[in-house]
């Protein structure tokens, strides 16, 4: 089976974000970059699936040239090839990158019997994408999911609810929006990344359409001006704390 | 279609007729934008309780045999039949992940665009928000009829007087696509232990820890005050605790009485799963840990030292 993952180049924030003065974008100069989290799971789903069942692997980013680094990460850890469409750097709304990755995939051909989206990314977290490119392919669409199983071309999802999971069946081909905890993904190894370099990247450039969730500006919310109560210095600090605990009532 | 100006639908998500608490939050957010008009509440399945009392007018109930188990496109066709019937200005759900899941086949489906957990509306004009929380972004949509779901927790829910909804029913017309995708099964979890989720004490740790056997005293700590384990998303990926112990934007969010969190450093993906902890105690070795800006108290020190001295504390004050 064909498995194709979407997966979008987003900054490792740490513990406070700082912004740029025009207030259009998180300052990322002293920043390194990764995938959202889900999409780590997707990717690791992707290739367990691949070793499991053949079939190719493959990622697609919409995101500025320097998104293949994450592309050439998703290969490492063992997709075939990837899929770039290249932006100049600005963020495309829910519904312009839904449109992109559906003409991407159309023009690219394979048939994918899954493609798999985080449930939302970690930056916009607009929860949207993979259920418009489902509706524009006239695919079946199931979200935030923790367990995959295929058999018979069958696929068996699994959405934790309410203390317990709640099962989808669904038939190939789907779409399936995946959420971290699905898997624990693998670490690069080495020859993984040796290999990963000489895989093929599909890029192209995509014309990027008005948008119509418009942001305008970016705002970080007012802290709650907290400093916290320093109780104290190692072991010592110990009846502090339990007084503490025992004001709130929890003790 | 030409969109009222002053009529406003909120989707009502419900257990056996009792509407969640952030469906209740949408429709005190919803109020101001319905300038006073009152509103539109769409139901499926049962008709939600009380719903006079937080400003409803008329309750849209979709009734169709397929709403025994979860459909969401099947929900979504019921939204969007009754936006084409009401053509309102603004159509609002809980920022939950099945109220955001609808909302996102219901702008598939009419080709809108749509603002995801927002905390605050003026008509176009949203506040939305980003990294789980720690980034706003102000945003206009383009669209006649604004689709939107709400974030929930930032809303107080106010009640109103308003008489007893009027009912209207209908079937809608669901094709085999609608009903492709819906709940055909249940897993029940082994039960045993305080849930995460809704622990009264969170106790947690983060590469602090050192291992997956550093976890003893955490679970020691968490067990004398009733609470349960968490960790950071740095413990999860190093395989020493299950994803079902993360405390994360992409793990669980939590809302303790006291969260105590030791050997994190407090990184963004972290603080938004610990947002709704009424107080949060920090214990780390480094004094300038972002998490101390987070925290109401602190205290500098190896988790490995403090976490033990804590328990044996406990024991001795409770004479075990």
């Amino acid at each position: 089976m064909n498995v194709l993952t979407c997966v979008k180049r987003v900054p490792m924030t740490g513990g406070t974000i700082v912004l740029t003065e025009d207030e259009q974008a998180i300052e990322t100069r002293h920043l390194g970059f990764t995938i959202s989290p889900h999409e780590e799971c997707g990717v690791e789903e992707a290739v367990r699936l691949v070793e499991a069942h053949g079939g190719e692997s493959v990622v697609l980013t919409l995101g500025p040239a320097e998104a293949e680094e994450q592309l050439r990460d998703c290969m490492a850890i063992g997709a075939d090839r990837a899929i770039h469409l290249v932006t100049d750097g600005e963020e495309w709304d829910p519904q312009a990158t839904a449109a992109a990755v559906v003409d991407a995939i159309r023009a690219d051909g394979t048939a994918y019997a899954l493609i798999l989206f985080g449930n939302e990314s970690a930056d916009a977290g607009n929860y949207q994408v993979a259920i418009r490119v489902a509706h524009a392919l006239g695919l079946p669409v199931v979200s935030g999911i923790k367990g995959i199983g295929v058999s018979d071309g069958q696929l068996r999802c699994e959405r934790e609810s309410g203390g317990g999971r709640d099962v989808y069946e669904l038939p190939l081909p789907a779409v399936v929006s995946v959420l971290e905890g699905l898997n624990l993904p693998r670490y690069p190894s080495v020859p993984g990344r040796m290999r990963a370099k000489s895989k093929p990247v599909a890029a192209s450039i995509p014309s990027r359409p008005e948008s119509r969730l418009e942001r305008k500006r970016l705002v970080v919310p007012a802290g709650q001006g907290k400093q916290a109560e320093i109780l104290g210095q190692g072991a010592d600090a110990a009846p502090r704390v339990v007084e503490i605990l025992q004001q709130i009532g929890v003790l | 279609m030409t969109p009222s100006t002053r009529k406003v639908l909120v989707v009502i998500e419900h257990a056996d007729g009792a509407p969640t608490e952030p469906s209740l939050q949408a429709l005190t957010f919803a109020r101001p934008l319905a300038a006073g008009e009152p509103l539109h509440a769409l139901a499926v399945g049962l008709a939600p309780r009380g719903l006079g009392d937080h400003g409803v007018g008329t309750l849209h109930l979709a009734e169709h045999e397929a709403f025994g188990s979860y459909a969401p496109a099947a929900v979504a066709r019921s939204v969007v039949e009754t936006i084409q019937r009401l053509t309102p200005s603004a159509v609002i759900a809980a920022g939950s992940e099945l109220g955001n899941e609808v909302m996102a086949h219901v702008a598939a489906m009419l080709d809108l665009p749509l603002a995801a957990n927002c905390v605050s509306a003026t008509g176009a004009d949203v506040t939305r928000i980003r990294w789980g929380g720690s980034l706003l972004e102000e945003a206009t949509v383009h669209a006649d009829t604004v689709l939107l779901t709400v974030q929930p927790h930032t809303v107080a829910v106010e009640t109103t007087t308003a008489e007893e909804p009027a009912g209207e029913l209908f079937t809608p017309e669901l094709s085999a696509a609608d009903l492709a995708v819906r709940v055909t099964g249940r897993v029940e979890a082994a039960t045993g232990g305080v849930s995460l989720a809704d622990a009264k004490v969170v106790v947690s740790a983060g590469r602090g820890a050192g291992s997956a056997e550093g976890f003893g005293i955490i679970e020691e700590l968490a067990g004398l005050l009733g609470g349960a384990v968490g960790c950071s998303r740095a413990v999860t990926m190093a395989g020493w605790r299950p994803h079902t112990d993360q405390v994360g934007q992409t793990g669980t969010k939590i809302a303790p009485e006291i969260y105590i969190a030791s050997g994190i450093s407090g990184a963004t993906q972290h603080m938004a799963g610990c947002k709704g902890a009424k107080k949060i105690l920090a214990i780390n070795t480094d004094p300038d840990a972002p998490i101390f800006a987070s925290a109401d108290y602190g205290v500098i020190g190896d988790l490995r030292e403090v976490v033990p001295a804590i328990s044996a504390e406990i024991r001795r004050v409770k004479g075990l």
